[in-house]
C-alpha cells in the first residue's frame, strides 16, 4: 500500500472535478417534471399582530396554484428545540411553537406569512405582491436589556423574553464569587461577540415531491443532515411516517451551521407538493437568505479573571446575554450553553469556573450554531481577558497562558468546566507557533512598520475546544433530545469494489476523497475502487450529518468499526477458501494469507466468493459482504492550538491591515493534511472577517440594515493574506479509532481573539491607552478608539 | 416574449424570453447549464461569471436579450476538448482551490480572464482581481495560490502547503 494513497496523503479531491466542470448537481440545478415553485410574502416590519390576510387576488394571478397561509398549518406541529435547557431554579426553559408560516403574529423582519406557488417562480413572485396583508406593528424588541425589563414579548404566551437563565457550574458560584472577592488581582472585561451572518454561498433551496400512488414524499434540500431534517419533519411538525418521506441533501454549497436545522420552508413546499400532487421548488434569494438563515454569536458579556500574584488563574466568572432570536432554532439553545459554558476553563488548569448565561427572545432572525458554535464565543472571552491580564500585571501575554497551561503530564485533565480533556500539549503548540511565525522577528518587522508611519501589533491566542459532538450519554444528561452517534454501511460488491455509505454528509469537506483514504488503508486496497454514498436517506442506514467537526471523528469511527468488521468476515471466507482457521488468516495489502504459509486469495476473489457461495459453510457464514456499524463516541474529542497575528493599523484611517496570520493546531492523527489545511484556511477567513469586517446589524425597529452584500461586509480575496498552517504537532485523541479530533470550526474559534489582541498590542505600541474594541474592529471604530 | 440566438460554449442556441430574463437565467433555466450559479441578487458574489464575446461579465446583472448574437462560454465548456482539466482547472484541484464548489465556476470564469490580459499576475494582483468574486470556504489562500500555478509561477514558497 503506497502511503501516498491511504492514511496522512495529501490526496487531490476526486469530487473536484465535477463542481470545476459545472456537473455539480446542487438543490436548485435540479427539475422534477412538473415543477411549480413557491414563493413566501415576508414580514417587512419586525414584530407585528396580522389583523387579516385576503389572498383572493393573488390566487385569480396568471399561473397561480395555490397560496398559503398560516391557517393551514395551525393543526400542525412546531419546529422544535433539540435542547432542553433549565434554568438554575429547576424551571425548564420556555419554548414558545415555532410554526410552519407565521399566525396570529409576525416576530421578525423576513418572518414568512404566505407563500404561493405558480407555474412559474416570476408568477409565483408576482402573486405575492398581490397578497393583501393587514399587520398592525407592534414596537420592535431588538435589545436585549430592554427586552428583559419590559413588558413587551415576542411570545405573548410565555409572558417573558428571557428563555432561560442558566448557571455552570452552579455548585461552584459561591467558592468562585469567593475566589474573585479575595484576589489578588482581577482582570474585568465587557465585550461583544457579535451576530453573523454564515453566508453559506449556496442560498438554501428546497423541492418537495409526493406520488399519491404511494404516498411517498421526497424532499430535496440544502442539509447538512438530512436524516436530522426528516426525523424533525416526520416526529413534529408534519407527521409523516419516517419511512414514507425521503430527504436527499445533493450537492451542497457550503453549510457553516446554517444548514443544520430544519426550516418551515421545507415543510411548506412538501405540504404543497401533496396537495398540488407535483413538485414544489423553492430557493431563496440572497436577502431572505440574510433575513431567515439562522444567524449566529451575538453575545454580550461580562468576563473577570482573578489571578494570584504569581499570575496563577484562580476563578473565571462570565456572565452572558445570549440572543435567540425571535424562535428557538433546533440547536440554539445548546450553543451558549453547553457548546461555551464547558469551554470556559480554556487550555488552563484554573481550578473554578462559573458561567451564567441568559438567553433571550428578541424580534430578530432565529440565532443557532454557526461555524465553532459557542467555543468561539468562549475562547473569546478567556483569551481577551488574559490578553488584558497580562498587559495589567506587566507580563508577557505567552508566558501568562504557559504559567497556567495544563501539562502533558496531566491527562486525562478535569476541567473546572466540567469536561475531561483526553490529551493536548499545549506548550508544544506555542513553541511551534512561536517558530512558525518567527516571533523573534517581531520587533524588527515593527521598527519596519513604524518606519512607514504604521503601528504593528502582535496578538496571540491558545484555545482548545470540544468537538467530534458527542457521546449521547453525556449529551442526553445534559439535555440533548437527540443521540448524536453516526452510521456507515460498508458493502464491498461482487467484483471488489465497495459503496461506503455514511451518515455524515460533505458539503465542502472531502469526504468523498478522505473516507476512502481510510477503507483503502485498512484493506490495503486502492481507495480508486471505493465510492461514498451520503446525503440521501433512502441510501444510507443512519446518520446525524455534519457539524461540530464531528465527521471523520464520529462518522469516520463508524467507517473504521463497519471496516474491521468486513475483514472479519472477509477472513472467515477466506479461511474457508483456503482450508484454514479464520485465525490464522493474515491480511496485508489487498491479500489474505494463511500465516506462515504461501497460500493466499486476494480482496477481489473473497469478494466474488461472498457473492457465490458455491460450496459454502452456510451455517457459519452467510453469502454477501456487507457490514454496518454505529459508532457512539466516548468522549468529545479536544482539538487545541496556538494562533498568532501580526496587524498594520493606519493611524490615520484606523484601517486594520492582517499582515501575518499563524494557526498551529492539534488536530490528532490527519488522514488527509491538504483538506485539513483548507479547513483551517477557510476558518481562518471567517474569524478574521468577524473580527474586522462583519456586522448584522439591526436598527431600533427590527430592520436588518445588513441584508445584501452591498451591506454586509463578506472578507474578499483582498481583506487577506496568505496563511502559515501547521498540524505538526498532534497528540491523538485516545477514545476514537483513528486517533482524530477534528478540524472544520478551529480556524474560526482560534482566530478573532487573536487579531483583536494584535490590534489592541498595536495601538498600544502606538501609546494609546486602548483596552479593548468590539468586533467587528473597523477603521471608525479603531479611529474613534485613538482619539 | 422575445426570440434570443446567441453561441454558447461553441453552439448555436436559441429560445424565447421574457424582457425581464437574465442571461444567468436563461443559461441555467433554459439551456441546462446549471455550472452557472446564482449567490446573491445584488451583483456581488461573482458565482455567475461567464464571458461574453471573451470578456468577464455576471450573468446575473446582464439580460438574456442583451446577449442576443454574442458568443457566451461558461465553465460548461471549460475543460479541455478529450474532457480532461483545463490548466485553471487542474491547478484548482492541485491545489485544493475550492471546498463546496459553489463559487468555483465564476472563480474559474474570472481567473481565466485575469490570465488573459494578465498572464503572470502577482499574488497581490489576482487578490484585487478576485475582488467581484466571493468564496466562504477555502479563505481564498489556495484559489490565489492555484491562480499562480496555473500562471505557470512557482508556487512552493508560499506558505502552508
Amino acid at each position: 500500500m503506497p502511503k501516498d494513497t491511504g492514511i496522512g496523503a495529501a490526496t487531490v479531491r476526486r469530487e473536484d472535478v465535477r463542481f470545476l466542470t459545472g456537473t455539480g448537481e446542487y438543490t436548485d440545478d435540479i427539475t422534477l417534471a412538473k415543477q411549480t415553485y413557491a414563493v413566501f410574502a415576508r414580514s417587512t416590519v419586525a414584530h407585528g399582530t396580522i389583523k387579516s390576510i385576503d389572498t383572493s387576488a393573488a390566487e385569480a394571478m396568471p399561473g397561480v396554484l395555490a397560496v398559503f397561509t398560516g391557517e393551514d398549518f395551525a393543526d400542525v406541529g412546531g419546529n422544535p428545540a433539540g435542547w432542553l435547557i433549565n434554568s438554575r431554579d429547576g424551571e425548564p426553559m420556555k419554548e414558545p411553537k415555532r410554526p410552519v408560516l407565521a399566525h396570529g403574529k409576525v416576530r421578525h423582519v423576513g418572518d414568512a406569512y404566505a407563500a404561493v406557488i405558480a407555474e412559474t417562480v416570476q408568477q409565483a413572485r408576482d402573486a405575492v405582491e398581490a397578497i393583501e396583508v393587514d399587520i398592525e406593528e407592534l414596537d420592535a424588541i431588538v435589545d436585549m436589556n430592554a427586552a428583559l425589563s419590559g413588558s413587551n414579548f415576542v411570545h405573548d404566551e410565555i409572558g417573558t423574553n428571557q428563555c432561560f437563565d442558566w448557571g455552570w457550574i452552579e455548585d461552584n458560584r459561591e467558592a468562585t464569587d469567593n475566589a474573585i472577592k479575595n484576589a489578588h488581582h482581577v482582570t474585568t472585561l465587557e465585550l461583544v461577540n457579535n451576530r453573523l451572518v454564515p453566508n453559506a454561498m449556496e442560498p438554501r433551496a428546497s423541492i418537495g415531491s409526493y406520488k399519491a400512488s404511494t404516498g411517498e414524499y421526497t424532499l430535496h434540500t440544502t442539509s447538512q443532515n438530512p436524516h436530522l431534517t426528516r426525523l424533525l419533519i416526520s416526529a413534529f411538525v408534519l407527521g409523516i411516517p419516517e419511512n414514507m418521506l425521503t430527504v436527499i441533501a445533493p450537492d451542497v454549497g457550503g453549510g457553516f451551521g446554517s444548514k443544520i436545522y430544519h426550516y418551515g420552508e421545507e415543510a411548506l413546499v412538501l405540504a404543497a407538493a401533496k396537495r398540488l400532487n407535483r413538485p414544489v421548488k423553492w430557493t431563496a434569494d440572497r436577502t431572505e437568505s440574510f433575513l431567515t438563515d439562522a444567524h449566529g454569536r451575538d453575545h454580550v458579556t461580562k468576563i473577570e479573571l482573578a489571578l494570584d500574584k504569581d499570575g496563577k488563574f484562580l476563578a473565571f466568572r462570565t456572565d452572558t446575554k445570549a440572543n435567540v432570536g425571535a424562535y428557538l432554532s433546533n440547536f440554539s439553545t445548546a450553543t451558549p450553553t453547553f457548546l461555551h459554558g464547558t469551554l470556559m476553563a480554556g487550555n488552563y488548569t484554573v481550578p473554578l469556573v462559573y458561567v451564567n448565561v441568559k438567553a433571550v427572545f428578541t424580534n430578530t432572525a432565529p440565532v443557532d450554531a454557526y461555524r465553532g458554535a459557542g467555543r468561539p464565543e468562549a475562547t473569546y472571552s478567556i483569551e481577551r481577558v488574559i490578553d488584558k491580564a497580562a498587559r495589567e500585571l506587566g507580563m508577557d501575554p505567552i508566558e501568562l497562558r504557559r504559567k497556567n497551561f495544563v501539562k502533558p503530564n496531566q491527562y486525562p485533565f478535569a476541567s473546572a468546566a466540567g469536561l475531561e480533556y483526553d490529551a493536548g500539549n499545549y506548550d508544544a503548540l506555542m513553541d511551534k507557533m512561536e517558530e512558525v511565525a518567527d516571533v523573534a522577528g517581531f520587533a524588527a518587522r515593527r521598527a519596519e512598520s513604524e518606519k512607514n508611519g504604521k503601528l504593528r501589533g502582535f496578538g496571540v491566542n491558545a484555545y482548545i475546544e470540544a468537538c467530534g459532538i458527542a457521546p449521547s450519554n453525556l449529551v442526553g444528561v445534559l439535555g440533548s433530545r437527540v443521540g448524536l452517534y453516526d452510521a456507515a454501511t460498508v458493502r464491498v460488491n461482487a467484483t471488489g469494489n465497495l459503496s461506503v455509505m455514511v451518515g455524515a454528509h460533505s458539503h465542502g469537506q472531502g469526504h468523498e476523497t478522505a473516507f476512502p483514504q481510510v477503507v483503502a488503508e485498512m484493506l490495503g486496497i486502492d481507495p480508486a475502487v471505493i465510492d461514498i454514498v451520503h446525503g440521501d436517506t433512502s441510501k444510507i442506514p443512519f446518520g446525524m450529518g455534519t457539524y461540530g467537526s464531528r465527521s471523520l471523528a464520529v462518522c469516520g469511527s463508524a467507517v473504521v468499526r463497519a471496516t474491521e468488521k468486513i475483514i472479519n468476515k472477509a477472513k472467515k471466507i477466506a479461511g474457508h477458501m483456503l482450508e484454514a482457521s479464520e485465525h490464522d488468516i493474515t491480511l496485508a495489502d489487498g491479500v489474505f494469507s494463511v500465516a506462515g504459509t504461501d497460500k493466499s486469495v486476494t480482496f477481489g476473489e473473497v469478494a466474488l466468493k461472498a457473492y457465490i457461495p458455491h460450496e459454502y459453510p452456510l451455517e457459519d457464514i452467510e453469502p454477501g459482504l456487507e457490514e454496518t456499524a454505529f459508532y457512539d463516541p466516548a468522549n468529545f474529542t479536544y482539538p487545541s492550538g496556538a494562533y498568532a497575528c501580526e496587524v498594520e493599523v493606519d493611524p490615520e484611517t484606523g484601517k486594520v491591515t492582517v499582515d501575518r496570520m499563524t494557526a498551529v493546531d492539534d488536530f490528532g492523527n490527519v488522514i488527509n493534511p491538504m483538506i485539513v489545511t483548507g479547513q483551517v484556511q477557510g476558518g481562518l477567513a471567517q474569524g478574521i472577517g468577524q473580527a474586522l469586517l462583519e456586522n448584522t446589524s439591526y436598527d431600533e425597529n427590527g430592520q436588518l440594515l445588513s441584508a445584501s452584500y452591498m451591506d454586509y461586509t463578506m472578507p474578499r480575496a483582498d481583506d487577506l493574506p496568505m496563511f502559515a498552517v501547521d498540524h505538526s504537532q498532534g497528540t491523538p485523541c485516545t477514545h476514537n479509532p483513528l486517533g482524530v479530533k477534528g478540524c472544520g470550526e478551529a480556524g474560526a474559534i482560534g482566530s478573532p481573539p487573536t487579531v483583536v489582541n494584535a490590534v489592541i498590542d498595536a495601538l498600544q505600541s502606538g501609546g494609546k491607552n486602548v483596552t479593548h474594541i468590539d468586533m467587528p474592529v473597523s477603521p471608525a471604530r479603531v479611529w474613534e478608539a485613538m482619539q | 416574449m422575445t426570440k434570443v440566438t446567441m453561441t454558447v460554449n461553441g453552439k448555436t442556441v436559441s429560445g424565447d424570453v421574457e424582457g425581464r430574463t437574465l442571461l444567468a437565467s436563461f443559461l441555467r433555466d433554459d439551456q441546462g447549464l446549471t455550472g452557472t450559479h446564482i449567490g446573491c441578487d445584488t451583483s456581488q458574489c461573482g458565482a455567475c461569471v461567464v464571458h461574453v464575446d471573451g470578456v468577464a461579465v455576471k450573468s446575473c446583472t446582464m439580460l438574456a436579450a442583451e446577449a442576443d448574437g454574442a458568443t457566451v462560454d461558461t465553465i460548461e465548456g471549460q475543460a479541455n476538448a478529450d474532457g480532461s482539466l483545463n490548466v485553471i482547472q487542474q491547478a484548482f484541484q492541485d491545489h485544493h482551490g475550492l471546498q463546496c464548489g459553489f463559487c468555483t465556476p465564476g472563480m474559474v470564469m474570472s481567473a481565466a480572464a485575469l490570465l488573459k490580459e494578465n498572464p503572470k499576475p502577482s499574488e497581490q494582483e489576482v487578490r484585487e482581481y478576485l475582488e467581484g468574486n466571493i468564496c466562504r470556504c477555502t479563505g481564498y489562500h489556495n484559489i490565489v495560490k492555484a491562480i499562480m500555478a496555473a500562471s505557470g509561477q512557482d508556487v512552493t514558497a508560499i506558505a502552508a502547503e
